[in-house]
């Protein structure tokens, strides 16, 4: 019905496809769409940011799905009512849980998924830095001028 | 019968592994080489069967055999020849068997080409990637076995899913299967070298085509993918950080690391111990990718435990070979002579920031495809993870390092000089701020990212050019000076320019696809038209059609430009009749490397139809990018075939022992 799959390998498509059925998806209806385009251009930033929850990892503004639909009414009416973006959020939240949120809020059970990129880069960054200045005694000085000049002098000699 | 032929064809290349497993790799360690012979006869032999085994299913699927099981669930009667032949690997049992053929494949590549490899290490590596084909083998014997006959065949078979009756979904797959399956041999390698317990350039050299072809096939596997995902589900998006691509994203991110530091390998003979360790995590990867998309465990946890065979036996496999690989890395990776000595600026401290960036990257998609799925499993706690979530973590990572990319293969090695290296950007530096403003007058000032996006992109590509022109001195020297250079150039250094600007080139699509893309979607009836930039659209009519297995109603546009017409646009919907299932087949139509996209919605009792029609700048760029870095995967590949074809270095380099 309204599995998307992105940019599926076939073993997903199988697996999860063929277990749920497929069509491609279909977002906004132009019905859907808000008559003022700042409130519109608005739902469509935040439907981004939303959960399609019977979908997998489909946002609200790319599946078809009713479910998908009904949200985005519900966005909109929200947004039309004067509701400000984080309290549509927290709106949506307070209904359906941290699921919805398509970037998980900082909190202390996703601390760990926050963490590790910038954790990795630091601690790759750290051991090579390390590693670098584990070795550096070993690293010949670079040539003084007296040498380099010898340096020359030697190989003109060497070439005339 | 012939399905008879095809399993036992497969029983045969499951014991033909067991032999290969074990006898050269007795024969390795005692140094009985009428053991390790039997090595090269074992992998190519038991690539024969497999591929029998292979065109046993084939065949099945060809003439509709519908006492088999997978056949029945997969294909149907009036499906068109070439997707019944694709349709082979267009299921999991399929697919698995796909797999192991390749893993066959390029076993019995190292055996043929392998000529110049010394009979030890040769005879380990053919071991180790038995002793994976042997797991694999069993996996579909015992778990996804394909022959599986019915007591009382039906008339006709249920058909493929119809958003895989496609050429680009025929491709993919096998493609990709190419990628993932190739990084078997440098994993295979490493493991080998761990053994042995020595490791040297020579090792590096024989390694670096292996990676470079999985990696080429990854890389179009992946562009190839985003683009069917692109056309086939109707909203034009090209990727979606879904966790079945993530699963392929991630060894494209380790086998591109491991593609560099095994180049600091095989010139200075430095950062052993971790391309021995990328080479393990490359596979890994492929490994849990497969896991990933395999087991079901994406669909839900749930539905993982609830029929898990497949998926445990999977994941015993990935425990077996990714913790028994880092098991031996622990205890023998000390046992490895470091190699060359360098300043941190210079061209191997530029790989090893390439590497550190390309790994964080890794870990950053591995985390976000794993995170939730293991924190369910933990607390029971329900989380997304989805494009939002990468924006923000993946792109700070990547973009840090695209912008360092043009000052890597411009410095020195063992000391490089960054000023010197800066002073010969600054052309390219030019180039890329020259693109910036370019953008920025062309969009109408555009959002600052994305001028800055495009900035890189040029960056990128005029980078690779400058290091190129340096290269073959041009300016510097006269013209036929500059072309004798650049005929004398490895053929390497062509792939490395050629692989830096399709990734510039990559990056301008996303970024003018992403940053100034057009959306219009409204209801239209027949002889409605709509502007869309500087064209309009005109719905001419319906054309309600019939396929061999499909009904088909398609919606004729005419595009119109100053009033004449360049191009008619027929977007449809599909109706497979055995699956009853509705597809929507997009109309796209290229201008320049730009195109023009048309889908249909819901089409109305009264001739209305919802209508989407995107406009997508440069979007072409996306894949010719990709197209581009594998061109220059394929030209750097044919350098390194020759030198390893070579016997002389071959014989000359011997391997160091350990200390």
């Amino acid at each position: 019905m309204f599995v998307r799959s992105g940019l599926a390998q076939l073993a997903a498509i199988l697996v999860v496809m063929l277990a749920l059925g497929a069509s491609a998806a279909h977002a906004v209806q132009p019905d859907e769409v808000l008559p003022d385009p700042a409130l519109e251009s608005r739902a469509r930033t935040l439907s981004a940011e939303l959960r399609c929850m019977v979908c997998q990892n489909q946002s609200i503004d790319d599946s078809d799905a009713p479910l998908a639909r009904d949200l985005r009414l519900l966005l909109r009416e929200r947004i039309s009512a004067g509701d400000s973006d984080a309290q549509v959020i927290d709106f949506l939240v307070a209904r359906y849980g941290d699921f919805i949120l398509l970037r998980p809020p900082v909190a202390w059970n996703t601390a760990l998924l926050w963490l590790a990129p910038p954790a990795v880069l630091v601690i790759g960054g750290f051991v090579a830095l390390a590693l670098f200045r584990r070795r550096r005694i070993e690293m010949p000085e670079p040539l003084s001028e007296n040498e380099k000049n010898r340096l020359a002098e030697i190989v003109d000699r060497g070439g005339q | 019968m012939i399905a008879e032929l095809g399993h036992f064809a497969l029983v045969l290349a499951l014991v033909l592994a067991l032999v290969q497993s074990t006898v050269p790799f007795i024969g390795a360690l005692r140094g009985d080489a009428r053991l390790t012979a039997v090595a090269p006869y074992a992998a190519t032999t038991q690539f024969l069967l497999i591929g029998l085994s292979f065109a046993a299913l084939i065949h099945a699927y060809v003439v509709s055999d519908f006492s088999i099981l997978n056949v029945v669930e997969n294909s149907h009667s009036a499906k068109p020849l070439l997707y019944k032949i694709t349709g082979t690997w267009g299921n999991h049992e399929g697919s698995m068997l796909l797999w192991v053929l390749i893993l066959a494949l390029f076993g019995a590549l190292v055996a043929v080409f392998g000529t110049n490899l010394p009979d030890r290490l040769k005879a380990l590596v053919l071991s180790v990637q038995a002793w994976i084909a042997s797991a694999f083998l069993l996996f579909v014997l015992f778990t996804s076995n394909p022959f599986l006959r019915l007591g009382q065949p039906p008339f006709e078979g249920d058909d493929l899913n119809p958003v895989l009756q496609d050429i680009g979904l025929a491709i993919h797959p096998p493609l990709l299967y190419l990628g993932y399956v190739g990084c078997s041999i440098s994993f295979a390698f490493a493991v080998a070298a761990l053994i042995d317990g020595r490791i040297d350039a020579a090792w590096a050299r024989w390694v670096r085509p292996w990676t470079l072809a999985a990696w080429m096939f990854l890389t179009l596997g992946i562009a190839m993918g985003s683009y069917w995902a692109y056309y086939e589900l109707g909203w034009g998006g090209f990727w979606f950080w879904d966790p079945v691509e993530n699963a392929s994203l991630m060894p494209w991110l380790a086998t591109t690391a491991l593609l560099h530091s095994a180049i600091v390998m095989e010139k200075r003979d430095a950062l052993k111990i971790w391309t021995i360790l990328l080479a393990i995590l490359a596979f890994s990867l492929s490994l849990i990718g497969t896991f990933l998309v395999r087991s079901g465990v994406l669909t839900s946890v749930h539905a993982f435990a609830s029929d898990p065979t497949r998926g445990v036996f999977i994941l015993v496999i990935l425990c077996v070979f990714i913790g028994g690989a880092l098991a031996l890395f622990a205890f023998r990776a000390g046992a490895l002579a470091p190699g060359g000595i360098f300043a941190p600026l210079s061209r191997e401290g530029a790989l090893v920031v390439n590497n550190i960036f390309l790994t964080a990257a890794a870990a950053t998609v591995i985390v976000g495809t794993l995170y939730p799925l293991v924190l369910e499993a933990v607390t029971g706690d329900r989380i997304s993870v989805g494009a939002p979530f990468y924006n923000l973590t993946f792109a700070p990572l990547v973009v840090p390092l695209l912008l360092l990319v043009p000052f890597g293969p411009m410095l020195s090695w063992k000391r490089g000089d960054i000023a010197a290296a800066a002073e010969r950007l600054m052309i390219a530096f030019g180039a890329a701020l020259l693109a910036g403003i370019l953008a920025a007058f062309l969009s109408g000032g555009g959002p600052i990212l994305a001028l800055f996006g495009i900035a890189l992109g040029a960056w990128l590509i005029a980078g690779a050019l400058s290091e190129f022109a340096a290269r073959i001195k041009l300016g510097a020297a006269p013209l036929a000076e500059s072309l004798r250079r650049a005929a004398g150039l490895p053929r390497a250094a062509f792939g490395t320019t050629f692989a830096h600007a399709g990734v510039g080139v990559m990056v301008i699509g996303i970024v003018a696809a992403t940053a100034w893309p057009t959306e219009t979607i409204l209801t239209m009836k027949p002889g409605d038209t709509v502007t869309v930039g500087s064209r309009t659209i005109t719905l001419d009519g319906f054309l309600p059609r019939a396929g061999s297995n499909f009904r088909e109603n398609a919606v004729r546009f005419t595009v119109r430009e100053g009033g004449a017409p360049v191009a008619v646009m027929e977007p449809s919907k599909r109706q497979f009749t055995a699956r009853a299932m509705e597809t929507t087949e997009a109309a796209i139509k290229t201008f320049g490397l730009s195109q023009l996209y048309i889908s249909l919605g819901d089409i109305g009792e009264d001739g209305a139809t919802t209508v989407r029609i995107y406009w997508k700048p440069l979007v072409t760029l996306i894949w010719l990018g990709p197209i581009i870095m594998a061109l220059g995967g394929l030209v750097s590949l044919s350098d390194r075939r020759l030198r390893i074809g070579a016997p002389r270095p071959a014989r000359r380099v011997a391997s160091v022992p350990a200390e």
